[in-house]
């Protein structure tokens, strides 16, 4: 038996994970496979680490190739290994106290990033965005800071500043040399719409501007430019482009210009050693993004495992679609490359901030940009790709053949037709996929890799399915009540009625496909709505909040608020928080958003001992249930106050208190029009008007989103807004989705609906509503007084002592 | 009653075995801490009828795991969800370390912990 001949890859990224994938998929038994990554993990997604920065994917997401995935396929990977020399003589490739023969060497080490030569780099508090860890250090940095500088306003530093926004920081400020942003793949006029539209994003850009100094003494705290300028910065995030990694070739003597130069089968001047991906240098270009580098990873595969000798790579058109900070972005060849020969054709829509610009060279597309509305970005492609003529009549680059062919020319595409550009996947591969059965958007993407790049052909992908298989199948979880059980609301409720399952883990034994904790707490939620007192509440389907009744904190303590209905109080009662507050040395005392008196940093011992010595009820701080209501003075003392909002608060906070909602639910209530209770971001907002009457409205909100609510009605009297708020809150606990906030169930149902059902019993369900709002107020407890008796072993106890035995 | 068995026990001669409580000291489908010699211990009762043990602090931001919910043999941190499994101790989430796994034993009705030496 012939012995494999050893194929050696120094970089695990995006090139060499992806060369070692096609060399396998084409000969799977011609090479020993070794590869050499200097980050200790797998292999994943670089594109979309900005996600993972800005918290819309996890980490485990983005992975490509997990660890297992090399032990399948026989790869032997030496993660965490950094290569220190490569001895072409002798054929070897050294690693820390790894010596690795190859017969075949591919580098594929990708490129660093650029920090500019300033000083300052070097304090904490600067950071370069390039891997996953610099992406976790960011956002762990970013925690408690005020003011990010991103420098660098291309695509990633735009990515970046993107990501920093989602931390909460009082200001992100951009900083680019050139004088617009996204200076290659953008004109000025095109750098400009994009510069309007993220400054509405809240997003400062300083364009023209070169930074001098990175000023701190040991943390980073401003930004100095070279007009002597300065902007105050608590991190700092460099982005100023990247250089290929050459070190290493470099010093084993092969030929290197701006990178490793190659020829058109990616051979280095060692013929056996080859060069994918950022690193190489091919007909004098460099390529920094994935569709070429797989385009030479792909050729090269045939090169190596003899499928096709002959096969060469003549280079990569660049063609690219994005979204930047939300705004939709394609680019094709050199925008800024012009000749006094070349037309250009442009079409602004400033309104609307959309700008399209395509340069044509001899009849053909030789470039072209456009921002903020795609709809003839893949017929511009389409042109680009192939040298195809331009229409005669230009305009019709942009229209007649662009907007009106869109949902045609999807059908009449070719097989060929490349849907996915960063995975290189044809419509011919997604239609395959489509008729074996895959009809959601994930499972075309899980079979094909379509759309798991940068996402942005997704909607390509949903129209070929609608196209092929009739209709896009839903990805059927996105309308479960929770993830382990696949059943909508409806039909979970049903069930769960007709088989009396009363508890959780009887839901999950009979309709469930697993568990999870997320499913555990929803159907804990829905479970108690439906059966009140006869439901079985297990203390495992809670998460710790509701089992010890009170806000976990980041250390592990706790936070107790006494319930301060309406948030008025009395002396006595702000005495004894107060004694209470010092006898059990609480750190900290605040007030919260909520009107109420926060006790923080508690330790679970001393939870039961603190409620018995206040001896007041649960104020909600955790469960998904009715947290507050906010109320201004009202008429009791306010000069402008027409009715008495206070004591509408009161009753209303006294009645719902204690009812479970699939999402937390706050209320306010207003004395009159100015609203100091700011109820109309409030889940459901009442507010006095002139006339003696309350207005009632709902769906609003003032957290992560901020929607104002909908007036659903006017009502007369107190008992009236009572009335009718209890019918909305059974209306929404039984209808919304799991976590649903009624800022999305509001609007996803309809106020039509809403106010027929509420108001005009259209349903009939007014008595169900009102019996529910009964029922619930009979079954709540409060569950504060379960510190007399706990219901299960150590509930209240921080962690036992056990004495070690005398001998072991 | 089982006990989860731990992939590589690697018992040190000199390890200490303690009795830890009774078995319905134990609630289930949830952990309780113990502070035994110095190290807080979070021992679990699974639904299905098994016992483990893991330190009680989440290696990625130290939340107390006894706090956390069991979602079949793993449980899932408070703080942010991150789930360690009950043998191994290895964390669902790239780049954070497994959590030391204890081995833990039910008797009767006894529940004993077994610490390596220190």
């Amino acid at each position: 038996m012939t012995t494999r001949q050893k194929l050696v890859v120094i970089g695990n990224g995006m090139a060499g994970a992806r060369l070692v994938e096609d060399v396998l998929a084409l000969d799977c038994d011609r090479f020993e496979v070794v590869m050499f990554g200097d980050e200790p993990y797998g292999n994943y997604n670089r594109i979309l680490l900005s996600n993972v920065l800005n918290g819309t994917q996890d980490p485990k997401e983005i992975f490509l190739n997990p660890l297992a995935w090399y032990e399948e396929n026989n790869v032997t990977l030496h993660a965490g290994k950094k290569v220190t020399r490569i001895d072409r003589e002798q054929r070897v490739v050294y690693a820390d106290g790894v010596e690795q023969p190859y017969d075949v060497l591919v580098l594929a080490t990708g490129s660093k990033p650029f920090v500019p030569p300033v000083p300052g780099t070097t304090l904490h508090g600067v950071f370069v965005f390039r891997t996953l860890d610099d992406c976790r250090n960011i956002a762990d940095y970013a925690k408690g800071k005020s003011n990010a500088v991103v420098i660098g306003g291309g695509l990633l530093g735009l990515e970046a500043a993107k990501g920093l926004m989602t931390h909460d920081l009082a200001s992100v400020t951009v900083v680019e040399m050139a004088p617009w942003l996204m200076s290659v793949q953008l004109d000025e006029a095109g750098g400009k719409v994009l510069g309007q539209t993220i400054e509405k994003l809240g997003l400062k850009a300083l364009t023209k501007t070169s930074t001098a100094e990175i000023q701190g003494h040991t943390h980073v705290t401003g930004v100095k430019f070279a007009d002597g300028s300065t902007v105050p910065a608590d991190i700092v995030v460099i982005s100023a482009g990247i250089r290929p990694n050459i070190d290493l070739a470099k010093e084993c003597g092969l030929a290197c210009e701006r990178a490793i130069v190659v020829d058109d089968q990616m051979r280095t001047s060692d013929g056996h050693v080859f060069g994918v991906g950022e690193c190489v240098q091919h007909r004098g270009m460099v390529y920094g993004l994935v569709a070429p580098l797989w385009e030479q990873t792909k050729v090269l595969a045939e090169v190596l495992t003899g499928t096709a000798p002959e096969k060469v790579y003549t280079g990569s058109k660049i063609a690219t679609k994005l979204k930047v900070m939300g705004v939709e972005l394609a680019s094709m060849g050199r925008i800024g490359d012009l000749k006094d020969t070349d037309e250009v054709v442009q079409y602004s829509e400033p309104a609307r901030q959309v700008y399209w610009k395509a340069i044509v060279r001899d009849g053909k597309l030789s470039a072209a940009c456009l921002l903020g509305d795609l709809g003839p970005a893949d017929n511009l492609m389409e042109l680009f790709k192939n040298d195809a003529p331009v229409p005669e009549r230009r305009l019709e680059i942009f229209f007649t053949a662009g907007s009106a062919k869109k949902d045609v020319s999807l059908a009449d595409l070719p097989d060929s037709h490349q849907i996915c550009d960063c995975n290189g996947v044809s419509k011919g591969t997604i239609c395959t996929a489509i008729k074996a059965g895959k009809c959601t958007v994930p499972s075309v993407g899980k079979a094909t890799r379509a759309g798991t790049g940068c996402g942005s052909c997704k909607g390509l992908v949903k129209g070929l399915i609608e196209a092929v298989a009739g209709a896009v199948k839903a990805d059927p979880s996105e309308g479960w009540y929770v993830p382990a059980v696949p059943m909508d609301k409806p039909t979970l409720v049903a069930e769960v009625r007709k088989r009396g399952l009363k508890s959780v883990s009887e839901v999950f034994r009979e309709l469930g496909t697993g568990v999870d904790e997320k499913s555990k707490m929803g159907l804990a939620s829905l479970l108690k709505s439906l059966w009140n007192d006869e439901y079985v509440d297990e203390r495992d389907a809670r998460y710790v909040n509701d089992r010890v009744h009170a806000n976990i904190q980041k250390d592990g303590t706790f936070s107790v608020i006494p319930r301060m209905y309406g948030g008025v109080t009395s002396a006595d009662d702000l005495i004894k928080i107060g004694v209470v507050a010092k006898k059990y040395d609480v750190p900290m005392v605040k007030v919260t958003g909520g009107q109420r008196i926060d006790l923080l940093g508690v330790k679970k011992d001393d939870l039961p001992k603190m409620w018995a010595d206040l001896g007041m009820p649960s104020g909600y701080a955790y469960t998904k249930a009715l947290r507050t209501v906010k109320t201004c003075v009202g008429s009791e003392f306010c000069r402008y106050g027409t009715n008495d909002s206070t004591a509408l608060g009161i009753a209303l906070e006294k009645r719902y208190q204690g009812f479970e909602f699939p999402a937390k639910v706050k209320l306010g209530v207003s004395g009159c029009p100015r609203n100091c209770a700011e109820a109309t971001v409030k889940d459901v907002g009442v507010i006095a008007t002139e006339g003696g009457e309350w207005e009632v409205s709902v769906g609003g909100a003032a957290g992560a989103s901020v929607r104002k609510t909908d007036v659903l009605c006017r009502v007369k009297t107190q008992a009236e807004a009572l009335t009718v708020i209890g019918r909305f809150l059974i209306y929404y606990r039984d209808n919304a989705k799991w976590l649903e906030r009624t800022y999305d169930f509001v609007p996803r149902v309809g106020l039509d609906t809403i106010k027929r059902v509420i108001l005009e019993n259209a349903t009939g369900l007014w008595e169900y509503f009102d019996r529910e709002v009964e029922a619930t107020i009979a079954a709540y407890r409060d569950p504060w007084l379960e510190r007399e008796r706990p219901v299960y072993a150590g509930q209240f106890e921080d962690a036992k002592t056990v004495a070690l035995p005398m001998l072991s | 009653m089982q006990t989860l068995a731990l992939k590589s026990p690697g018992r040190n001669a000199r390890a200490a075995r303690v009795r830890l409580c009774d078995l319905d000291e134990l609630p289930v489908g949830l952990g309780r801490a113990f502070v035994v010699a110095g190290r807080t211990v979070a021992v679990f009762r699974t639904r299905d009828g098994n016992v483990f043990a893991t330190a009680n602090a989440c290696p990625h931001k130290a939340g107390p795991l006894a706090d956390g919910m069991l979602v079949g043999h793993q449980v899932v941190c408070p703080m942010h969800a991150f789930r360690f499994t009950a043998d191994s101790g290895e964390c669902d989430q790239p780049n954070v370390c497994a959590v030391t796994t204890y081995l833990v034993e039910v008797e009767g009705t006894a529940v004993f912990l077994t610490l390596p030496a220190a």
